[in-house]
């Protein structure tokens, strides 16, 4: 049996996703929907999965992430949905709850937050909203975990009973609205029925004019005039256009139900909080200057502190582990090259890319931080008027801050963004957002050429590939995607703690998923590329890697490279190993110089100067984004082009940017 | 006045709301349909958008699409 998990963005979706499923829950995909979901079985209960979809507002297709929800629901016929409500913003969150309704699919409600009801002195009368809404409600508290086996035991019964919502109308039975919609439902009758559609859903579709519906319902010419004939007499009568009218029948029912069974508690605690908060942090003189701050703080904390004092813990045990491997194999005298191949091979590749784990898990817990805790939104708040100048909305500032922790998620994030024109010029220049794969190039650079001064040649280079991704975006708009950046309405949710269970489940996803990529794509990668370094054409075990069959491509490559100042073969090699996923460059680099990663930064000093290492970083940071970014980039974009235009043109602007950097660099040293 | 005039604290009444397509449908999916009231939160530090509370809400939306809303002033702060 499936459930959909339905509702409002804030409200607690996700929380309430983790505490039914635990970590038991893997990403689905269903046929004709391109998009990935998540799928959690419940644990409570046998036989029993729910899909996670996407936070919505409406069933209006306005969205990508509206028209997802829909169609899952109309398309997969889950047995039942689970549409959860946030209890502190009733009425808003129950106009999506009377559109899941009109599908006539078996429902229960989760009034989620009703802990933080009843503290700010306000209570709701279940049994009386229950019986207006004509479906069960189950209060809960997602975060605490209150009432979630009671819901899901709800859930399981209404949809096995296959219990449809019992309330069908929403409107005063004198209301023309009430008249309107009667009069189109007895027109489509028989329409409907053929097509085992909700005839009520069907009605409210075609008076909100959506010409697809006229076309699957296959309506006649008389019907159609009849229906637009309907429409107009009840927008005369109710002095309003068909869409407020019905806007406005739903929320002149939530006000009369919510009048009855909700006794509102004061401005709630939560919200003056808020509202506290917010005189700071999107404070007219403050709110700038507090986000840099702390942008600053986390970086900081992220690659100077934390992240490095575990990634130095780390490479210590990966070193000793090494060691200790090494000593065994001697002992036992094993073939050379199967030595080789482990501690040279497997041993310095992965393990150079290991012991970078720490940072990135930092990196995303702050990032889940800000997300969860309400202050992104508030970004997007202050940022809405720069990114505008660029042709983005605010929205799409928060998916670009996600590609500092990894470009796949970032691009994925780009689905919030409301119309398909910034969505895409999102997506082109996220990649040039600094992804912390790329972090342990910059650390091993710094540590050789600039230590001490980590920070300020990260923010540098994060600087650098910011005001780059602004400049493209700022062709593109000129150019390609021209015309106004759509509507920006977007709720400004109260700030909340977020659930340590939350982020703890997603620092596993991606601590996974790293160590997943760690072990396949650069386990295999850096296989290969020891296969290459260490025979030659012939097969033969190589004395030398400069006569290794690595070293003839890399020569090919090699020459490219000279006028950025880093001709080397070995370089060249490293960076195309960094197609498979940056953090290859490094244990590509380490496998080709012969030397551990401790001791790899004191080896690149004679293979670089300041200069041409800065030319190297400047060109890693913006280069093309690794296979599975791509990958990613093509399945939103759709098209293959495109794509490959993106790698092209990603390129060839590092090299532009790296040449500049070397030519003039050079001619002030 | 439309709800981009209304003085930061001050609250309206929504008389009429236009504009038309996605903004149209999305400004009433929020809430914001005659007879209700919204109050003008602040604005941005930037100048744009502008945050307005209703119906127990905090919703920002830019000064150039809050044009398409029409109120009728019923400040109560001063």
């Amino acid at each position: 049996m499936i459930l959909a998990l339905v509702g409002n963005q804030n409200c607690g979706k996700t929380t309430l996703f983790n505490s039914l499923t635990g970590s038991n829950r893997h990403v689905g995909n269903f046929p004709g929907i391109t998009v990935d979901h998540m799928v959690g079985s419940v644990r409570s209960t046998k036989d029993c999965e729910v899909v996670d979809l996407p936070g919505i507002y409406s069933l209006r297709p306005y969205t990508q992430e509206e028209i997802i929800a829909r169609d899952f629901i109309l398309n997969e016929k889950p047995a039942g949905i689970i549409n959860i409500v946030d209890a502190t913003n009733i009425e808003r969150n129950l106009y999506l709850t009377l559109q899941l309704i009109e599908l006539r699919v078996p429902m229960v409600l989760a009034l989620n937050m009703m802990d933080e009801v009843h503290a700010n002195g306000g209570t709701i009368d279940i049994i009386c909203l229950s019986a207006a809404l004509g479906i069960p409600i189950v209060p809960i508290s997602a975060l605490k975990g209150d009432g979630v086996s009671e819901l899901i035991d709800r859930a399981v019964e209404v949809a096995k009973n296959r219990v449809l919502p019992s309330v069908h109308d929403f409107c005063d039975n004198s209301s023309p609205v009430h008249r309107c919609i009667h009069a189109v439902m007895h027109l489509i009758q028989d329409h409907a029925d053929r097509l085992e559609l909700p005839s009520r859903f069907c009605t409210i579709k075609l008076i909100e004019g959506d010409s697809d519906m006229v076309d699957r319902l296959e309506l006649l010419t008389n019907e159609r005039e009849m229906l637009e004939h309907i429409i107009v007499e009840m927008e005369i009568e109710t002095g309003l256009d068909r869409n407020a009218a019905l806007a406005d029948m739903r929320y002149t029912f939530i006000e009369q139900a919510v009048a009855r069974c909700v006794v509102k508690p004061q401005e709630s605690r939560e919200h003056l909080r808020s509202l506290k908060y917010d005189r700071i942090l999107t404070g007219k003189y403050t709110a700038i200057p507090v986000f840099i701050v702390v942008m600053c703080v986390i970086f900081w904390l992220t690659f100077n502190v934390i992240g490095s004092f575990l990634s130095d813990l780390m490479s210590k045990v990966i070193e000793a582990l090494s060691a200790a491997v090494d000593g065994a194999l001697t002992n036992f005298g094993i073939n050379p090259v199967v030595h080789s191949l482990i501690i040279d091979g497997i041993f310095s590749g992965v393990g150079a890319v290991l012991s970078f784990l720490p940072v990135i898990v930092v990196l995303f817990f702050f990032l889940s931080i800000l997300e969860d805790t309400g202050y992104m939104a508030r970004i997007a708040f202050v940022m809405d008027r720069p990114l505008r100048k660029i042709g983005l909305s605010g929205r799409a500032f928060v998916p670009m801050l996600l590609g500092f922790g990894c470009t796949v998620p970032a691009i994925m994030a780009t689905r919030t963004v409301s119309s398909d024109r910034d969505r895409k010029l999102a997506i082109l220049i996220t990649p040039f957002m600094s992804c912390s794969a790329k972090v342990p190039i910059y650390s091993v650079f710094i540590a050789a050429f600039f230590p001490g001064k980590g920070a300020l040649v990260m923010i540098a280079l994060y600087g650098t590939g910011i005001i780059i991704g602004l400049l493209t975006a700022y062709a593109f708009k000129s150019t390609i995607f021209k015309g106004n950046p759509v509507p920006f309405v977007m709720e400004l949710p109260n700030y909340r703690i977020p659930s340590p269970k939350s982020v703890a489940l997603l620092l596993w996803d991606k601590a996974k998923d790293f160590l997943q990529r760690a072990f396949t794509i650069i386990f295999v990668a850096t296989v290969i590329v020891w296969f290459l370094q260490t025979f030659d054409i012939r097969l033969n075990v190589v004395a030398d890697s400069a006569d290794s069959m690595l070293a003839t491509l890399g020569q090919c490559i090699a020459p490219l490279l000279s006028p950025l100042g880093f001709g080397d073969w070995r370089i060249a090699t490293a960076l195309i190993s960094g197609f498979t996923a940056k953090e290859a460059v490094i244990s590509t680099l380490s496998v080709l110089l012969h030397t551990s990663i401790d001791n790899l930064s004191t080896s690149l000093t004679s293979f670089f100067t300041p200069l041409t290492a800065v030319s190297f970083l400047v060109f890693t940071l913006l280069y093309t984004p690794c296979i599975a970014a791509i990958a990613t980039v093509k399945r939103e974009m759709g098209s293959k082009l495109v794509t490959f235009g993106v790698v092209v043109m990603q390129t060839g602007i590092a090299w532009l940017a790296a040449f500049a950097v070397y030519q003039i660099g050079g001619l002030f040293i | 006045m439309t709800l981009d005039e209304l003085k930061p604290g001050c609250s309206g009444i929504i008389t009429s709301v236009g504009g038309e397509g996605a903004l149209r449908l999305r400004l009433l999916d929020m809430g914001l349909i005659p007879k209700t009231r919204v109050t003008l939160r602040k604005v941005a530090p930037m100048g744009d958008p502008i945050q307005i509370q209703l119906r127990g809400y905090e919703l920002t939306l830019r000064i150039e699409d809050s044009k398409n809303i029409v109120v009728r002033e019923e400040c109560e702060s001063v």
